[in-house]
């Protein structure tokens, strides 16, 4: 079975690798996934004033294919305002790295990852669920 | 620049060319298969085309030409294990032998004895005969491992009844390489006068076998496990005593009415050879690949920490090695060692979900059992390719550990096992 050639370089160059300080309240953390089930996803944003998600970074435990959906995620979600961030889903993953039907839970997990940072970051910030809610009534 | 064109054509036929530089990708995965040895195709290639006779016709030429020639491979797989040429029938592989000597000792014995030993970590053929026959009536009792991936002889001891008419126990493990202790379960086996069979397929040509020192009843042998053709294999099976067997395929009476069918004279010729070869070449060949079964392994724990071989090392083929590599996921790895061949336990390479079953009679953790790959290294491995894969499976974990959210937390000395992960 072969690999996109997109899923290949994220592989090979993942964008947006490392850390962000957790304890910062503009950061929120989202960690998804289990060792037991061979994938964890560490995906964290730096939200500035304005709402818009200035930073992103990942670690992930996993194949390649999880590997490159967290990637792609960050670079997707970084210059984005948390509800624009919060709209990505997996299919779009999925599709833009052409990942085979067995790895479909891989772009499931990034979108997991990116709504489990910003939940982290809502709860750290006071505007937990009805912030949500507002964001659901208003579509 | 002459010269230098026809060099570099000459590198196709891989690492031996010369230059210091290994012909890649590197095949490490010798216990997935491996190719037929050129020696080998070079017997079996007149079988094809002029010396095409059905070695079951008995009353021309061609047909005695052919049988001729079996009967001299039959020679060839027989004294491999130190058997009686009698005693060895073709079959299509190592599944199928082990699927009549499952099926065929337990349904000719079944009104009298109907329990059937076998041990976790068996090949799926092994285990997939045995639920079919348990759905025939049959009990059969799934004994665990240790550790070292070694049978409990105790235990077996204590797993044999009157009923139980086979204990089915295989030599040499196929992903951990592990060599099970047959002398001392042939004993036991016979001690208790049942049948002891042994699916050989990863131990046949590695290790030495002698199938009456050993005590052994039933023997399944593989031909593209050691250098031989695929859709080729063998079943062993005693005369003295006889071992009694229905057989699963019927027709024209070949093989002494236990597997019907032609033979295919040009595949049972490239069995018999590479036993031949095996069996020449066995004792050096298992000194040289142990020495790069060491530097690998000594190269990689050198150069990384946290790295855990599965399966115990002192009784294993010396092909053979399974690793652990903490905090990076199988296939995660071998994406990044594109130029290796080689097999992880991690459920991502397989159908199912879960990571190796064999892994996990070991004990070893899920989260470990994600993160194992198996080196296979065999006849055409040369030190450039161990050097090779040494580098960069060392370059890949590093790299991937520093990607690694699990890495980053036991670094930080947070404790895994203490995060309560949502299983999905």
């Amino acid at each position: 079975m072969a690999y996109s050639k997109e899923l290949l370089e994220h592989y090979d160059n993942p964008r947006n690798v490392g850390s962000l300080d957790k304890e910062d309240k503009a950061v929120g953390t989202g960690l998804v996934g289990a060792p037991a089930c061979g994938d964890v996803m560490k995906l964290q944003i730096k939200v500035g004033a304005d709402g818009r998600i200035e930073d992103a970074k990942f670690k992930t435990f996993g194949c390649g294919s999880a590997i490159a959906s967290s990637s792609l995620a960050t670079e997707w979600i970084k210059g984005k305002s948390i509800d624009d961030a919060e709209q990505i889903k997996n299919t779009e993953i999925a599709q833009h790295l052409s990942l085979p039907p067995v790895k479909i839970h891989c772009s499931v997990l990034a979108e997991d990852a990116i709504k489990a940072a910003i939940r982290d970051y809502r709860e750290k910030n006071g505007q937990a669920a009805g912030a949500v809610q507002t964001a659901d009534a208003a579509e | 620049m002459m010269i230098d064109a026809m060099t570099s054509g000459a590198a196709m036929s891989g690492a031996k060319a010369g230059n210091n530089k290994p012909h890649l990708p590197i095949y490490l995965d010798y216990q997935a298969t491996t190719p037929t040895d050129p020696r080998v195709v070079e017997k079996m290639l007149p079988y094809f085309t002029e010396k095409f006779g059905n070695p079951h016709s008995r009353n021309h030429h061609h047909g005695w030409e052919a049988e001729e020639a079996i009967e001299i491979a039959r020679t060839q797989v027989a004294s491999i294990i130190g058997a009686d040429p009698r005693e060895v029938i073709f079959t299509s592989g190592a599944t199928e032998s082990n699927n009549i000597a499952l099926k065929g000792v337990l349904r000719f014995h079944k009104d009298r004895r109907n329990h059937l030993i076998t041990v976790v970590t068996e090949h799926k053929c092994v285990l997939e005969s045995a639920r079919h026959m348990e759905m025939e009536g049959c009990e059969v009792t799934y004994l665990p491992v240790e550790q070292n991936g070694l049978v409990d002889l105790d235990r077996l001891r204590a797993a044999i009844t009157d009923k139980t008419a086979l204990v089915s126990i295989m030599a040499v493990n196929n992903e951990i390489g592990v060599i099970q202790p047959l002398r001392e379960i042939g004993a036991l086996c016979r001690e208790k006068g049942v049948y002891f069979h042994t699916d050989a397929a990863q131990a046949v040509g590695k290790i030495a076998l002698d199938v009456n020192a050993m005590n052994i009843d039933l023997m399944s042998i593989s031909g593209h496990k050691l250098y031989g053709p695929k859709g080729v294999g063998a079943l062993y099976v005693r005369r003295k005593p006889r071992v009694r067997l229905e057989a699963l395929i019927h027709g024209g009476g070949q093989e002494r009415g236990l597997r019907a069918g032609t033979l295919p004279t040009p595949l049972c010729v490239g069995l018999g050879e590479a036993c031949a070869i095996a069996e020449r070449e066995m004792p050096a060949e298992a000194e040289r690949l142990r020495y790069l079964r060491d530097r690998m392994l000594n190269g990689i724990t050198k150069a990384l920490p946290e790295v855990y071989v599965n399966g115990d090392l002192e009784n294993r083929i010396p092909g053979n090695l399974n690793i652990s590599f903490a905090y990076v996921e199988g296939e995660g790895l071998m994406m990044g060692i594109k130029n290796l061949s080689v097999s992880s336990g991690s459920a991502c390479t397989s159908a199912s979900l879960e990571p190796s079953y064999v892994l996990r009679a070991l004990g070893v953790e899920e989260e470990l059992a994600h993160t194992s790959i198996r080196f296979g290294l065999g006849r055409f491995t040369t030190e450039q390719d161990v050097d090779y894969a040494i580098e960069h499976v060392v370059a890949a974990v590093r790299r991937l550990r520093e990607l690694s959210p699990l890495w980053e937390m036991a670094q930080a000395g947070v404790d895994i096992k203490s995060i309560r992960w949502a299983e999905h």
